[in-house]
């Protein structure tokens, strides 16, 4: 007993001994991928600032910080963030980093959409031949943008037998596509990332409504006075300027760079 | 896999940290109903053992709007900290120790009640002697506590946000590998985990044994 009541009088020690820490709620992506845990401690190291990432999907990861519960966003969706921001609840948006998404599927391609650039026509081509999709249907970046996608090509897949909305993360949502030789939206970061691929292959790439932004936002303290403003606003700065972007354009798993820096962005 | 070690000596603190918050807190509760009469002592044994069904992702939840900083204890500071994850898991563990216990309390002291009242013991004087002879089914509702808090996943995902090598347990490592993809590496932590579990569970029995 005395043991337990050490280690846990340890545990909030070690949390009050931190001379300063911020709570990062992110999206997934950045964090599944390895990309915080690569880039983080050298801001770390640099400033002395504890990061403590809380990555779940972008609408949740606001809706935290719209609590007060996150003393910066990294997040996925401009819609979203958009939304965010008129709320009052976020502050100074900065670019720090892109990819792409794409659709990946299995190699047979029941929808004949492999090599395809148009991700719309890919997905009409879904619904013609009832190929299964694997939705995220959690409300975080990715979903936001299939769900717009969709709606471009003028079909509302919710309750088709062929559409599986499966409420889950990104990983998550790659799991059940993998099982069921289903198409899915997903980031790059996290495809390249992610080890049980099946017989999942990349299918349609390269159309300009694929591009995946991530933005950090600062939260409004005159919102939520207990934000930590200055360490905040140092690691946003930090992201987007030289040592932080030249640390995510450093990544790479595999030989694959998984996220490029801002600055080389190709801006609609 | 550099930060393995601290992640399962994570999980044993806030496992057994919040299986000691539910043994203090549920014992004495079980003792008081099964020695103490009072109206609504029924109910209140219904309602606790009702509560063992009481779902994780739905405490974590209310934890987390209770501690966030838009809710009523958000000064506290304690969301997204360890602190959080042995509250929400006590909360789990207190109803599972608190029904077993009083289960054996309260047919212990059906059986030697009367006894150690007539030799002029008043029921705290009573009590220690009522612990002692339900030593081992205590053990056990403590053990089942503690199984509870070990294999938790859905409140301490939601009130310790799953931060990498401050609030990351075995449970929520588990379900964060599953989403990566790394399924043979998510099997390999859940052998592990129940391999902790089956340690502490053998230890606790066997010093229990030991002193018969």
């Amino acid at each position: 007993m005395r043991a337990i009541l050490a280690a846990l009088a340890m545990l909030c020690w070690v949390g009050a001994a931190q001379a300063e820490s911020i709570v990062l709620a992110s999206t997934t992506s950045v964090e599944n991928s390895g990309l915080l845990a690569r880039i983080l401690p050298v801001f770390t190291a640099q400033t002395g600032i504890d990061v403590k990432v809380v990555a779940q999907g972008t609408g949740q990861a606001l809706a935290t910080a719209a609590r007060g519960d996150a003393d910066l966003v990294l997040v996925h969706d401009p819609e979203a963030e958009a939304g965010f921001i008129a709320a009052g609840h976020g502050i100074l948006r900065r670019e720090i980093a892109w990819n792409d998404f794409l659709l990946v599927g299995p190699k047979s391609d029941p929808a004949g959409i492999g090599g395809s650039k148009d991700a719309v026509a890919a997905l009409k081509a879904v619904a013609a031949a009832r190929a299964p999709f694997v939705s995220r249907g959690d409300n975080s970046g990715t979903d936001a943008l299939e769900k717009r996608l969709w709606k471009l090509a003028g079909i509302d897949p919710a309750g088709q037998d062929w559409y599986r909305d499966i409420g889950g993360g990104m990983g998550a949502a790659l799991n059940v596509a993998a099982g069921l030789d289903a198409v899915t939206l997903t980031d790059r970061g996290t495809w390249l990332a992610f080890a049980n691929r099946r017989n999942l292959v990349e299918l349609v790439r390269g159309d300009a409504r694929l591009l995946n932004r991530y933005d950090v936002i600062q939260i409004n303290p005159e919102k939520h006075p207990s934000v930590k403003v200055e360490p905040a606003r140092r690691l946003a700065e930090w992201l987007a300027g030289p040592v932080g972007q030249a640390a995510i354009g450093a990544y790479v798993v595999a030989g694959e760079q998984l996220f490029h820096p801002d600055a080389d962005a190709p801006h609609p | 896999m550099e930060s393995f070690l601290p992640t399962v000596g994570l999980s044993l603190a806030v496992s057994l940290g919040a299986t000691a918050l539910a043994a203090a807190l549920g014992i004495p509760l079980a003792a008081v109903l099964a020695m103490v009469p009072f109206p609504g002592r029924r109910a209140v044994v219904v309602a606790v053992n009702a509560l063992l069904g009481l779902p994780p992702v739905v405490v974590g939840l209310v934890l987390y709007l209770l501690l966030s900083h838009a809710g009523p204890l958000g000064r506290l500071g304690l969301l997204f900290t360890p602190g959080a994850m042995v509250v929400a898991q006590a909360i789990l563990a207190t109803p599972i120790v608190a029904a077993l216990a009083h289960r054996a309390l309260e047919a212990r002291w059906v059986e030697f009640g009367r006894t150690l009242q007539s030799c002029g013991a008043s029921r705290l004087q009573a009590l220690p002697h009522l612990l002692a002879l339900s030593r081992r089914t205590l053990t056990t509702a403590v053990l089942a506590g503690f199984g509870r808090t070990v294999s938790e996943v859905g409140a301490v995902l939601i009130v310790g946000g799953n931060i990498a090598g401050y609030t990351r347990v075995m449970t929520t490592t588990i379900v964060l590998e599953t989403s990566k993809g790394n399924l043979e590496l998510a099997l390999a932590l859940g052998c592990v985990l129940i391999g902790i579990s089956v340690t502490v569970s053998a230890t606790v029995l066997a010093l229990g044994e030991g002193k018969r």
